[in-house]
């Protein structure tokens, strides 16, 4: 039961691993990069307009669409490897 | 074929689709009705969700927004997507292995009280009618303005074809009819889209025409934009926001609400494993993407059309006179959604932002005295084939979509609402040794009263309806979303900790917007003007519900550890959330 235990206890740990990384990605594309800190990107520009917008009407949006895919991928992996899949 | 003709058999055609689809898709379980069977692929699922989702107003304002706005009305496009990597990885999953039917059910199960999923039923059913009386206040003003029918009697015919499929089929029908509906809205929203975007600039694709050359001038749309615009007195489109600490609370806001709202939680029990649920969220965002990429090309391209529209020799010249607007103009000025008076009895359109005082000298110099003209910002889509000169089909097919959009999502709240009535109160705590056909006809019941008293509300809105983002988005961000992360995420959280963090962040969520909105949203009865000068720390009411899930989170943090820590099999239930084996279908226990 310990092991199993164990087993269980590192899957959820690698789980929120993932997650902490993913929303720190998800944190810096929207209220990093279109927000905050959108000055700091002004100096690229971006078919007439700067970074900080672009990531604020699309980037964000597609960032958002690779975070959940990754981690959708990963998760699934992780659930075979850690032999907590579900049964077909 | 009169324009009138072609709407109808958009229109008409589109009905009897998801009516036949009802037919097929008949309910015959309690599974079938909460869950669709719990059979749904991921990707048929995504779909769903992309029109359940995406309502009148995604479909209909969201450009005009944007377009008003610029810049800082990007907070919509990233609120109503980023919540989905919240529910990708906070909640759908863990929820999805819980394999109940309702959100209520969770919490009342988690939190074992009763209290607690009354609280959230409470929750759900006030964030769900209020939303779903703007979808049907749409659905009318749709049929008025394409089926030349009045608003009432649009709206009524809108209930009766969601009453079908619903009643009939509950979420099974929906499920499928939603996939229609996410197709006839998408094409409906891409293609006058990619026309506008061709006549602009050699790009075919909408979100990279918005950044590339305006083939007329060689200049990038957003410059040549941002040059008409701050010409005639308007802010600048790209300009960046002094009040950023609002920014990023009320998109935070967006997101946790869109995170919490029932309705598209229990889209995600639908599909049969722990990973489809996963995959499904990330479907639905590619699907919800196709529009939100689109849309704020529309909005800038939209906008500097209509702005060449009024000055077609430039900003320097004088705009068109009167007489000579376009057809569109006239057609939109009959519903008073375009309005024209002429101040300076020149007999031209002056449109200019008057409120400008540092571009008062130069309106003055030029004779102007006074805006000319305005519309309403929906008019940015619904007339977009218009403005654009599209063939009348074009037309037709906005019409249909824009019905699309809003029955797709009515029918979504009106199935979280009728379940939780059903399933959670009648099932839950009335009546709960009632029969699965008992509970089945429950639910058609509630489902039929649902609707007629949306319809009714959707006629006659009542004050709060206009308070969508402030009350739907405020609650779901506030009180459910935070529950059901806690939940998951702590074993440690109890009932008690769970009830006093729901009720803090709501009362405080709802405190903070009645100050400043009139009680119960009643004018008259606000305490403070709602202006940003008088807003605590600059945070509008509508950003106020991310510091409500931060009251919510912090009160049932503390009382759970004043308390005594939840029984073991509680503990054991988190734990079986978190790991996907042994998952099954979505079962009624």
């Amino acid at each position: 039961m310990s092991d199993a235990n164990s087993n269980a206890v590192q899957y959820w740990k690698a789980n929120l691993r993932l997650i902490l990384g993913s929303l720190i990605i998800w944190a810096l594309v929207s209220y990093g990069f279109a927000i905050l800190l959108r000055p700091l990107l002004a100096g690229i520009p971006v078919g007439g307009t700067d970074l900080g917008f672009w990531f604020a009407q699309q980037g964000s949006i597609l960032t958002f669409i690779g975070l959940i895919f990754f981690y959708a991928w990963r998760m699934n992996k992780l659930d075979k490897q850690f032999g907590l899949d579900e049964e077909e | 074929m009169s324009q009138f003709a072609i709407n109808i058999i958009f229109v008409g055609g589109s009905f009897l689709l998801y009516i036949l689809i009802a037919i097929w898709a008949k309910a015959g379980s309690t599974s079938d009705f909460y869950v669709a069977g719990g059979g749904v692929h991921p990707i048929t699922n995504g779909a769903a969700i992309g029109a359940d989702w995406m309502s009148a107003a995604s479909f209909i304002s969201m450009a005009g927004l944007i377009a008003a706005g610029g810049y800082a009305n990007s907070t919509f496009l990233m609120g109503w997507t980023g919540g989905y990597v919240l529910l990708a990885m906070l909640l759908a999953p863990y929820l999805r292995k819980f394999g109940k039917f309702t959100v209520p059910e969770f919490i009342g199960d988690r939190f074992y009280s009763r209290n607690a999923r009354l609280v959230a039923v409470l929750c759900l059913i006030v964030a769900s009618v209020t939303y779903v009386i703007g979808q049907m206040a749409g659905a009318g003003v749709a049929f008025s303005r394409f089926l030349e029918v009045d608003a009432t009697t649009g709206l009524i015919i809108a209930a009766v074809v969601v009453f079908i499929y619903a009643v009939l089929g509950g979420m099974k029908g929906i499920t499928y009819t939603q996939v229609a509906q996410y197709c006839v809205l998408i094409i409906a929203y891409t293609i006058p889209a990619i026309f506008i975007s061709l006549q602009l600039t050699d790009n075919p694709i909408p979100a990279l025409a918005m950044f590339s050359t305006h083939s007329e001038s060689g200049m990038p749309i957003l410059e040549k934009l941002n040059q008409v615009i701050t010409d005639l007195g308007f802010a600048s489109y790209t300009a960046d926001v002094s009040n950023k600490l609002n920014m990023v609370l009320f998109t935070l806001s967006l997101m946790i609400g869109t995170a919490g709202l029932p309705h598209v939680i229990i889209r995600f029990f639908t599909v049969p494993k722990v990973a489809d649920a996963r995959w499904s969220a990330g479907w639905a965002l590619i699907f919800i993407a196709l529009l939100y990429l689109t849309a704020p090309a529309v909005a800038s391209m939209a906008r500097l059309n209509l702005m060449t529209t009024i000055y077609p020799e430039g900003t320097s010249a004088q705009p068109i006179e009167y007489d000579e607007r376009p057809q569109w103009i006239q057609e939109w000025e009959v519903t008073g959604l375009i309005t024209y008076e002429d101040k300076n009895n020149d007999g031209r359109i002056q449109y200019y932002n008057d409120a400008n005082p540092e571009f008062a000298d130069e309106a003055e110099a030029r004779g102007w005295e006074g805006n000319e003209f305005s519309y309403n910002r929906d008019i940015l889509v619904l007339a977009n084939p218009e403005i654009a000169n599209l063939p009348g089909w074009v037309i037709g097919l906005i019409a249909a979509g824009g019905l699309a959009a809003a029955l797709s999502t009515a029918a979504g709240l009106l199935l979280a609402i009728s379940s939780a009535i059903s399933h959670d109160l009648i099932k839950g705590a009335i009546n709960p040794s009632i029969s699965e056909k008992g509970e089945l006809l429950a639910a058609r019941i509630a489902m039929a009263v649902a609707i007629v008293v949306a319809t009714y509300l959707g006629a006659n809105p009542p004050g709060f309806a206009a308070q969508v983002v402030a009350l739907a988005f405020g609650i779901a961000a506030a009180s459910l979303f935070p529950a059901l992360m806690m939940g998951i995420f702590s074993k440690r959280v109890n009932n008690t900790g769970a009830i006093s963090g729901m009720l803090a962040g709501l009362v405080f969520t709802l405190v903070y917007i009645f100050v400043y909105k009139g009680w119960f949203f009643i004018p008259g009865t606000n305490n403070l003007p709602d202006t940003a000068a008088n807003w605590v720390l600059g945070i509008s009411p509508l950003s106020i519900g991310a510091v409500g899930a931060l009251v919510n989170f912090v009160v049932a943090f503390v009382v759970s550890n004043a308390t005594e820590e939840p029984p073991q099999e509680i503990q054991d239930l988190v734990e079986s959330v978190r790991y996907p084996r042994g998952a099954g279908k979505a079962v009624d226990h």
